[in-house]
Order: C-alpha cells, then structure tokens, then sequence
C-alpha cells in the first residue's frame, strides 16, 4: 500500500518533468510542422465518427430523459435551452473527452510504446533526431487543438440529437428551437466549459506520450502502457473537471 | 573477394593505425547486481572493420550503445574521433552521432513509414533546406547502394528479414557515415542471405570507407569481414587477434565459436 503510494507520487513526478519539457521544447526551432499536421488528421478526423454518434445520443437520450421532469412542473418549454445547457456545460466536454481517452491516448500509449519496445526510439535518438521533439511534441499539441474541436462537434451535433428528441413527443419548429437555446445560453456558460477541453486534451495527449514513452522493455510492455494511459487519463479528465467547476464556481 | 580483401588488409593496416574509436575500462551494472561490463578496453583504427565475438546476454549490444550514448556507463572513457563522448553536452554528442551509423539488431524501421519516408526522415531532419528532388535523389542513392531501390514504397512490415536489415543500413547509409557500428547484422537470418549481408558490410567498407565494429556469433560473417576479431566473455575481452590466430587458438572458449561453424 505504502509501496505503491509512493509509486504513484514518483509517476506523477516524472510525469510532470516530462510535461513540463513540452513547454520547453515546442518554443525551440525546428518545428516539425508536417509531422504535426499528420497527427491532427489521425487524431482529430479519424476521431471524428465515434464522436459524431456518441454526440447525436447523448442529445436525444438527455432530452427523451428530461422531458417527464419538466412536464410534471409545466415547463417544458425550458427543455432546448436546458439540454443545451447540459450538453455545452458538461456532458459533452467530459463524455467526448472520455472517448478520446479510450482512442486516442490509448492509440498513443500503444503506438510509441511499441516504438519504445522494438528500439524505434533509440534509432531516432542515434541518427540526431529529438525523438521528444518529433514524436511526443507533435502528439501533444495535436491533442490540445483537436480535442476542443471535437467538443464543439459533440455540442453541435449533441443540440441536434435534442432535436430529434423533442420532435418525439411534437412539432416544434428548427428555428424556434434555435432560438431558444440561444437564449437560455450565455457567454459564461461557453468559455469556461471551452478552456477547460484545452486541459482534456493536453493531460490526454501527454499522458499517452508519458506511458507510451517510457515503458519497458518487453512486448508486454506495450499493452500495459495503452492500458494504463486510458485509466489515467480518464482518471485525470474528472479530477480537472472538478477543478474547473470549482473555479468557475468562484469567480462567476 | 575474400582474397582479395586479406590481400588488401596488411597494407592498411600499416598506413593506417589512427583509433578512431578508444574505449578504456568501461563498466556497467544494472539493477544494482547484473555486472555486465567489467572493463571493457578496446580500439578500432581508421577503416577498420573489428568483430567482437559474444555469447547472447554478454553485453555486446551495451557496448555499442554506450557508444553512441545510449546507455549511460558507470565508470570508463569512450573517445570517438579524439572527443570524449561522456562529457558532451546533447548539442555535441549529436554532431558526433550523425557520423555514426548505427544498424540495431531488430533494423528497427519506423512501422508507421514507408521505407522512403524512413530515409527521408533521418535525412531531412539534419538537411532540412534540401529539395524534395534532392532528398528523392539521395534516397535513391542509399537504396541503390544496399541493392533494394524497388522497394522505396514498400511498408517495413512488407518486408522480409534479410530486407529489413539492408533498409536499416541504407537509413544509415544516407547520413554519409564515417563509422558503422553492427549489431548481430546476420543473426536471425538464412545462411544466403547472411553470406550476402556480409558482402554488402565489405562492399560499404570498401566504397565508404567507413571503419566498423560488427557484433555476430555468426562465424562466416566474421570470417568474411574481420580485420580483426575480439571475443567477449564474462565482461571482458578475453582474446583478440585476427581471424587466423583464433582459428589456432587452444583456449576452450574461442575453440567453441569455430566449433559451432563446423556443425
Ligand atoms: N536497458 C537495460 N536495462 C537493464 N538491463 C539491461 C539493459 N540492456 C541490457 N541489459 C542487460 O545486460 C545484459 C547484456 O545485454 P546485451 O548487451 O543486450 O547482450 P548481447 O551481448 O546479447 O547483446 C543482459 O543481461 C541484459 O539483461
Ligand atoms: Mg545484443
């Protein structure tokens, strides 16, 4: 018990070191633009259908959920902006950020552990090239730009699955429907809830990078690490979460 | 061939006793009680080709890569062309690695890229103003040079053993080394396609003039590319000469690599 407390702690020690060589080495030239842009339409596209559907569900199924509730008190007219609300505020950063911990940092940890395991590594490392730099750099940064786009996808097509959920149970107008999240929605309710999916992305990314780049030698290695990336990351998606809510409690 | 290389092989070896590569008293211990290297000394001169002969687990890999930097020794003095590669900052050790070719025992070809993308890779990350034609020139070059230009859009995990290690020579190869260091090149490999890789290790020796050090078990290999041959046990040199003084040597240790050829 001790023994792996302690463990922990160092993890989270390295992790951090490794972390905070990001910083350092994303401002240094060469940029390994094309390698960047590679990973962004791994990660960002290749992402986009589970996302796309989870998205359109997690609309549907919240709205068809809320309905009796709020029909009880007679206010089912609130239903748009209060789906809407839900899904922008929470469900969909944390849900897609989920999905992405389950895809993507585990398709990292896998991939540069294996690169780790079969010396792929050590031979960028003896011809000169910055393994940190081209492989875990890029990764990153891809994750960071692409998991709040994917957000915004999962909020957009999520408003479209409330849509058809509210279509159910009658008629009501596209435009009217609109119109009505529009205006329960407020500025406050988007940012936060949008600095916050920069957060998923960057601990997604790096926590794949760090499990992946530092397993051991050894073909077992490899699954240990996508496997210990999902459940930290998806771990670390809930404690920022509840970090993020707290602040934005205290400042607005 | 062969002949014609021992015939060649006196005569370098006068001209030429520079130690490009010195390594003095290296030592190395992992986990705290696995004692791997326990005084390492040896010397590779300018367009040398040494050997160091091993039992799997002996600690030849190690060596090498403390080399290169990889591992990090505990104690020793490693020299490569005159600067003592322990003290160099990142920046420096890089320099020096460039002109380094490193082919690992697994090749360990980029999986993600296609074999010319794996060139191209380890090309442009050092000339990053050259021209698309003239990375695609340069690559060709590097293909050419190990016999395998056919297989520049092939993946790695299309390929076969014996391919993959001539790939990882041609991503070598590119950079223009002065030194090449082996790991077990013929290991894992039919004894056709080893005797051809030996070929193309004489070959890059002969065009390059590149100095080596080939790490084998495989005594035809050995045969064929050794100016000198150093055999490794229990964490140091145990017997060094050339290929013709060991073959007479009476120790049972260096009797049992030249048995196992005879089988
Ligand atoms: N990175 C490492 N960490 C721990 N032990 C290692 C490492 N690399 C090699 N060893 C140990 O060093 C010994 C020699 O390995 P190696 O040099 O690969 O042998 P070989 O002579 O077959 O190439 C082995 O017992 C291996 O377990
Ligand atoms: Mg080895």
């Amino acid at each position: 018990m001790i023994l792996s407390l302690k463990n922990t702690f160092s993890q989270i020690g390295s992790a951090t070191l490794f972390a905070s060589r990001f910083f350092k080495e994303i401002i240094m030239p060469p940029y390994e633009t094309k390698e960047f842009l590679k990973q962004c339409y791994a990660i960002g596209y290749k992402s986009f259908p589970l996302v796309a559907i989870t998205g359109f569900i997690m609309g549907l199924v919240l709205t068809i959920q809320s309905r009796p509730t709020l029909v009880t008190f007679g206010a089912e007219s609130w239903l748009p902006g209060m789906v809407a609300l839900s899904l922008i505020r929470e469900i969909a950063p944390v849900i897609t950020a989920l999905i992405c911990a389950g895809k993507i940092s585990s398709g990292i940890g896998a991939e540069l552990g294996s690169m780790k395991v079969t010396e792929q590594i050590d031979a960028m490392e003896v011809s000169a090239i910055n393994p940190y730099k081209y492989l875990v750099v890029t990764r990153i940064l891809a994750c960071t730009l692409m998991v709040p786009i994917l957000v915004f996808f999962a909020d957009a097509i999520g408003i479209l699955g409330g849509y058809a959920g509210i279509n159910i149970h009658g008629d009501v107008n596209f435009r009217r429907y609109l119109t009505q999240i529009i205006q329960s929605l407020e500025f406050l309710d988007v940012i936060p809830a949008t600095i916050k999916t920069f957060f998923f992305g960057f601990f997604i990314g790096m926590i794949g990078c760090f499990k992946g780049f530092n397993a051991s030698n050894g073909t077992e290695s490899v699954g240990k690490a996508a496997n210990s990336a999902v459940v930290t990351a998806s771990l670390s998606i809930f404690i920022i979460d509840m970090v993020a809510v707290q602040i934005t409690d205290l400042f607005f | 061939m062969i002949k014609e290389k021992k015939n060649s092989d006196p005569k370098s070896k006068d001209k030429n006793q520079t130690p490009i590569i010195e390594i003095k008293n290296l030592h190395k211990t992992f986990g705290g009680d696995n004692e791997v290297l326990k005084g390492i000394n040896l010397t590779v001169n300018k367009g040398e080709d040494l050997v160091i002969l091993g039992r799997s687990g002996s600690g030849k890999s190690v060596t090498i890569k403390c080399i290169v930097g990889l591992i990090e020794p505990d104690q020793g003095e490693i020299k490569v062309f005159d600067e003592n590669v322990l003290n160099l900052s990142k920046e420096e050790l890089n320099k020096i690695r460039v002109k380094i070719g490193f082919l690992f025992q697994s090749a360990a070809l980029y999986d993600s890229m296609s074999v010319r993308e794996n060139l191209a890779l380890t090309l442009t990350a050092h000339k990053r103003d050259l021209s698309p034609n003239e990375v695609e020139n340069e690559v060709m070059e590097a293909l050419e040079n190990v016999g395998l230009s056919d297989a520049i859009d092939k993946m790695p995990s299309e390929l076969s053993g014996g391919m993959r290690k001539r790939i990882g020579l041609a991503r070598t190869l590119i950079l223009k080394p002065e030194i090449i260091l082996y790991d077990e090149p013929t290991t894992g490999l039919d004894t056709i396609t080893s005797r051809e890789i030996s070929e193309l290790i004489l070959d890059i020796k002969h065009k390059q003039k590149t100095s080596s050090i080939i790490i084998t078990h495989d005594m035809a290999c050995a045969k064929m590319t050794a100016d000198r041959i150093m055999v490794l046990k229990d964490g140091v040199i145990h017997t060094e000469g050339t290929y013709e003084e060991l073959e007479k040597d009476e120790d049972e240790w260096v009797r049992s690599f030249f048995e196992s050829v005879k089988l």
